[in-house]
């Protein structure tokens, strides 16, 4: 029987533009390619730049991961500069960090990710008693009564009813790899509802911090918002207090409705265990610094690499030993196809050899994407949640060790099954309750350092450009929600004369490399996959929203030759 | 006054359902269309002509694509305060397309969009985020197959009313900044045929996108808008003039640096590079998620998001204006100071000068580079004299 060549362009309910093509047969995908189908060019756009700017223009990549590269940029910039922000600072760098976290794993969980396991149709026959017994079974949440959930069946229904299904529309309902009962599909429709609401209100975080949320506002040297008690126009106890109780707020939405609906969901589909797991090579730079950031053992998610799936042994990262490859992208190199890069000697040609659109498929092409393939010794590796929650495991890390004891144990699975789709989505679980509670600890010393009389937010020892080297270079680390994250800048008179980011779906969504080897999408499409429906992509769609991929974050640019643009013509 | 949002058509129901629910017997609006048919000299036979065609009115079409973007501005627009999201996509308009949030994918997604604009040919609202790539043929976004410019061209046939929201789709925001790789353009760059309202912001407020939609819903029609575009509800004042540190500007009170005993005060933040006196923008006034704050009041400078090519015009961001690539460092401080005297009563006029002198600045290179050290914040010289 010959294969069934499937194209799914757009993937919806993700970040940016991303294309799915693949091959089935027999009820089982045999082949997959992963094509990133746009391109913005920011890293070129970032020369000749103050590298003081350089953060507000890098945030732009992405308005989901919206504090991500602001704040790697910011730690380049700073450590190419020499700079060490005060503590202060860095406790509100991770408070605001830590809310981007827990605030986009539950939009993704609930927006973004449940309309694969969660049948909204379904939901119309549900008994809302069901609900409710269910709902008190797992929670004390308090919007938990038969009548609630009978309003929000009754909304759904007219909704339903009007024949105008908006969103809804042409969704997958009825198909049999929807496996959850009438009664938990409604518990998830309800709360779906509910985090639109909730997501609103405890991001206002970043608005207190840094002014706005999408893209709010960061400062190479620390931060902009100024601490004084006796102020009305800055940081006192009424912005704290507010704070504090969205602290409170995320973490009461968290460990009461998003982890319980998790785990309860995750029990209708086991086997979701034991498919899509792909590449077994993890990588996390670690994140949270809860000290100085050079001092790595001081991360709260620790540093580190594993290899093959093999929990035994936690190998060093070190950034020098990434590269990335363009074999199978739309670029070219002077050293020609097969050399692989280090960023700091990075060079970029946009050459699209594509076929001119519209175009019908891409499978079978060389070159198929705007992303290029980063390999670390060479090695493709899976990165973001899962890979923070291995690598913090397998280095012993208390709190994370007993979340996935305690969840395998509840799902009754072993250890196998975190290499898995399944696995992906529960390890963002875990994290975001970790996060949830850890931000109270941040909160806690912000508050005992304030009490204590410093009240200092920024260091401006080099904020004048006479104070830099004519050269300085900076390497930036993150984890960021969807995973390792690296920018590398290189300041020349001032100026930024190379921008680089190597960002976590440059390494998830990297095509094939010049041994052949699959990005971790791809892997993960043809490890053990079912596609029972070829002309319905629903079990595609639940493996690639297991990584949250993020496309607008993946792709970027580099000047060919790299160097400063010195001279510039005015008109 | 009828308000839509005061009186929801919950679930989408139809007017004649919606108006069964609010009361309305069929026999009453049965008359009412006879009567109003008669006085429009229809005849009173036509009256249930009218009625069946208006109980048959559903919830308004929207169709939303998303193009050479971040997804920041969809970000803003869940993040509103009132109507919600929630209420937004299930009580008061049809989202028939939302990349971001519809269920369906690949070629299912595709048919909804199909279906939606076939269905609602001329009458739905095109909401577009994102710049359109036009260099090297559009290969640097595609979307099923093919560039993003056919795809909005096509959207925008059949729309009712084409609402550009965000930077990207306004101009072309951070991807058009020097040396735009791609060639990107916005939205009114390429739909000349209709007019195209413009969302400006790096995002925009997202209550700013809903009001409009709103004022759409209401009133029938797109609000009035500056010569950029603009909806003058939200755009119409400059933040200096509205901003609450303006007295410390007037009292020659500013930060020389981030986290000096003047920050710590509130004071104003133009010595540190704020664009506010070039900005028309709702900041101040609507403020961000609810209310909660906005960029200067959280201490840092406005970096003049809403305006046309700010990425070059008004970097580098902590340098004073006018030392900043919009003004051009032959102008010099009382210039500056005069536009800025004109714009605190002219408003709207002294805009449109702005956005000229803006324009004229279009696609220009950045400054000549200044030596190492010249990027520093000058002495301290304030505006107009003033101090």
């Amino acid at each position: 029987m010959a294969a069934t060549k499937i194209v799914v362009d757009p993937i919806t309910r993700i970040e940016g533009h991303l294309r799915i093509e693949a091959q089935a047969e027999a009820g089982r995908i045999s082949n997959a390619w992963a094509s990133s189908t746009q391109f913005r060019g920011i890293e070129i756009i970032m020369q000749g730049r103050d590298p003081r700017d350089a953060w507000a223009f890098t945030q732009r990549i992405c308005g989901v991961c919206t504090v991500v590269h602001a704040v790697a940029s910011c730690r380049a910039v700073e450590d190419a500069l020499g700079i060490v922000i005060p503590p202060n600072a860095n406790l509100i760098r991770n408070l605001v960090h830590g809310m981007q976290f827990i605030q986009d794993h539950v939009i993704h969980f609930y927006h973004l990710h449940a309309l694969d396991w969660v049948d909204v149709v379904s939901a119309l026959d549900a008994d809302p008693a069901e609900t409710a017994r269910i709902a008190r079974s797992i929670s004390p949440w308090p919007n938990n009564s038969a009548s609630y959930f009978a309003d929000v069946k009754e909304r759904i229904r007219t909704f339903v009813a009007s024949g105008q299904l908006g969103i809804f529309a042409n969704g997958y309902w009825g198909h049999p790899a929807y496996k959850l009962p009438p009664a938990v599909n409604l518990l998830a429709v309800a709360h779906y509802l509910e985090a639109l609401d909730w997501q609103r209100d405890v991001i206002r975080l970043h608005t207190i911090f840094g002014g706005k949320n999408p893209h709010p506002n960061f400062l190479v040297g620390g931060m902009a918002c100024a601490i004084n008690l006796e102020d009305t126009g800055t940081i006192n106890a009424e912005s704290l207090v507010d704070i504090q109780g969205m602290i409170r707020r995320a973490r009461a939405f968290v460990e009461q409705v998003y982890w319980p609906d998790l785990v309860a969901i995750a029990g209708y589909y086991k086997e979701w265990a034991a498919i899509g797991g792909g590449v077994r090579h993890f990588l996390s730079v670690g994140e949270f610094p809860e000290g100085d950031l050079a001092d790595l053992d001081k991360l709260y998610f620790p540093r580190g690499i594993i290899l093959d799936g093999d929990l035994s042994t936690v190998h060093p990262y070190d950034q020098q030993q990434v590269k990335e490859y363009i074999t199978s992208s739309w670029y070219e190199y002077e050293a020609g196809d097969a050399a692989g890069l280090h960023p700091w000697e990075g060079e970029t040609k946009a050459k699209y050899t594509g076929p001119p659109p519209p175009f019908d498929y891409l499978q079978g092409l060389d070159k198929y994407t705007w992303m290029k393939a980063p390999r670390y010794e060479g090695r493709p590796m899976q990165v973001g949640p899962l890979a923070r929650m291995l690598v913090s495991f397998a280095s012993g890390h208390a709190e994370v060790t007993e979340i996935v004891r305690a969840t395998l144990g509840a799902l009754d699975v072993g250890p196998a099954a975190l290499f898995s789709t399944l696995g992906r989505t529960a390890a963002r679980g875990m994290e975001t309750v970790l996060l949830a509670r850890r931000m109270e600890a941040w909160f806690d010393q912000l508050i005992a350092r304030i009490k204590g009389g410093d009240t200092a937010t920024f260091t401006g020892d080099h904020w004048d450009p006479s104070t830099w080297p004519s050269t300085a270079q900076g390497y930036g680390f993150l984890d960021a929600p969807r995973g390792a994250l690296g920018h590398w800048v290189q300041i020349r008179d001032g100026k930024v004369s190379r921008y680089q980011c190597v960002v976590p779906s440059t390494w998830n969504c990297s095509p094939r490399d010049g041994d052949g080897q699959m990005g971790p999408y791809e892997a993960s499409l043809v490890d053990n996959h079912p596609l029972v429906r070829p002309d319905q992509p629903l079990e595609i769609l639940r493996t690639i929203h297991s990584f949250d991929p993020c496309m607008a974050c993946g792709v970027h640019v580099l000047d060919a030759t790299g160097q400063p643009i010195v001279e510039v013509k005015v008109q | 006054m009828f308000s839509s949002l005061a009186h929801p058509w919950t679930a989408g129901e139809s007017l004649g359902e919606h108006l069964e629910r609010r009361g309305v017997s069929r026999r009453d609006f049965l008359e009412f269309c006879g009567g109003l048919c008669a006085v429009l000299g229809l005849g009173k036979a036509a009256g249930v002509r009218m009625a069946e065609a208006l109980q048959a009115v559903k919830r308004p079409s929207v169709v939303w694509i998303q193009l050479q973007e971040c997804t920041g501005c969809v970000e803003s627009v869940i993040r509103t305060a009132e109507p919600t999201i929630g209420n937004l996509v299930l009580d008061t308009i049809s989202l028939d397309f939302s990349h971001t949030l519809m269920a369906a994918a690949g070629h299912q997604a595709e048919e909804a969009l199909q279906t939606a604009m076939a269905e609602n040919m001329g009458q739905y609202l095109l909401i577009v985020t994102g710049s359109v790539p036009l260099n090297d043929g559009g290969v640097y976004l595609t979307i099923a197959g093919r560039t993003a410019r056919t795809i909005l061209e096509e959207a925008a046939a059949g729309a009712a009313a084409v609402i550009a929201v965000g930077a990207c789709a306004h101009w072309g925001s951070v991807q058009a900044a020097r040396p735009n790789p791609t060639g990107a353009v916005g939205v009114s760059d390429i739909i000349k045929d209709k007019p195209v309202l413009n969302i400006a912001g790096c995002p925009p407020i997202g209550d700013v996108v809903t009001a409009t939609v709103a004022h759409y819903l209401m009133f029938g029609r797109l609000p009035a808008t500056d010569g950029d575009g603009r909806p003058l509800f939200a755009y119409g004042a400059r933040i200096h003039d509205q901003c609450p540190r303006r007295a410390n500007f007037d009292a020659g009170q500013f930060v020389e640096q981030f986290d000096d005993d003047n920050a710590r005060k509130a004071w104003c933040l133009y010595h540190v590079g704020c664009k506010g006196p070039a900005t028309f923008s709702p900041c101040p006034i609507f403020q961000w998620n609810g209310g909660t704050d906005w960029p200067i009041g959280a201490g840092h400078p406005c970096i003049g998001c809403t305006e046309r090519n700010f990425w070059d015009t008004m970097s580098p961001f902590y340098d004073r204006l006018p030392d900043v690539g919009g003004f051009g460092i032959e102008q010099n401080v009382d210039l500056i100071g005069a536009a800025l005297a004109a714009g605190a009563t002219a408003g709207v006029a002294t805009h449109a000068v702005m956005t000229a002198m803006h324009q004229r600045k279009l696609r220009r290179e950045l400054p000549v580079m200044d030596a190492p050290g010249a990027g520093n914040v000058p002495p301290s010289t304030t505006p107009s004299g003033k101090e």
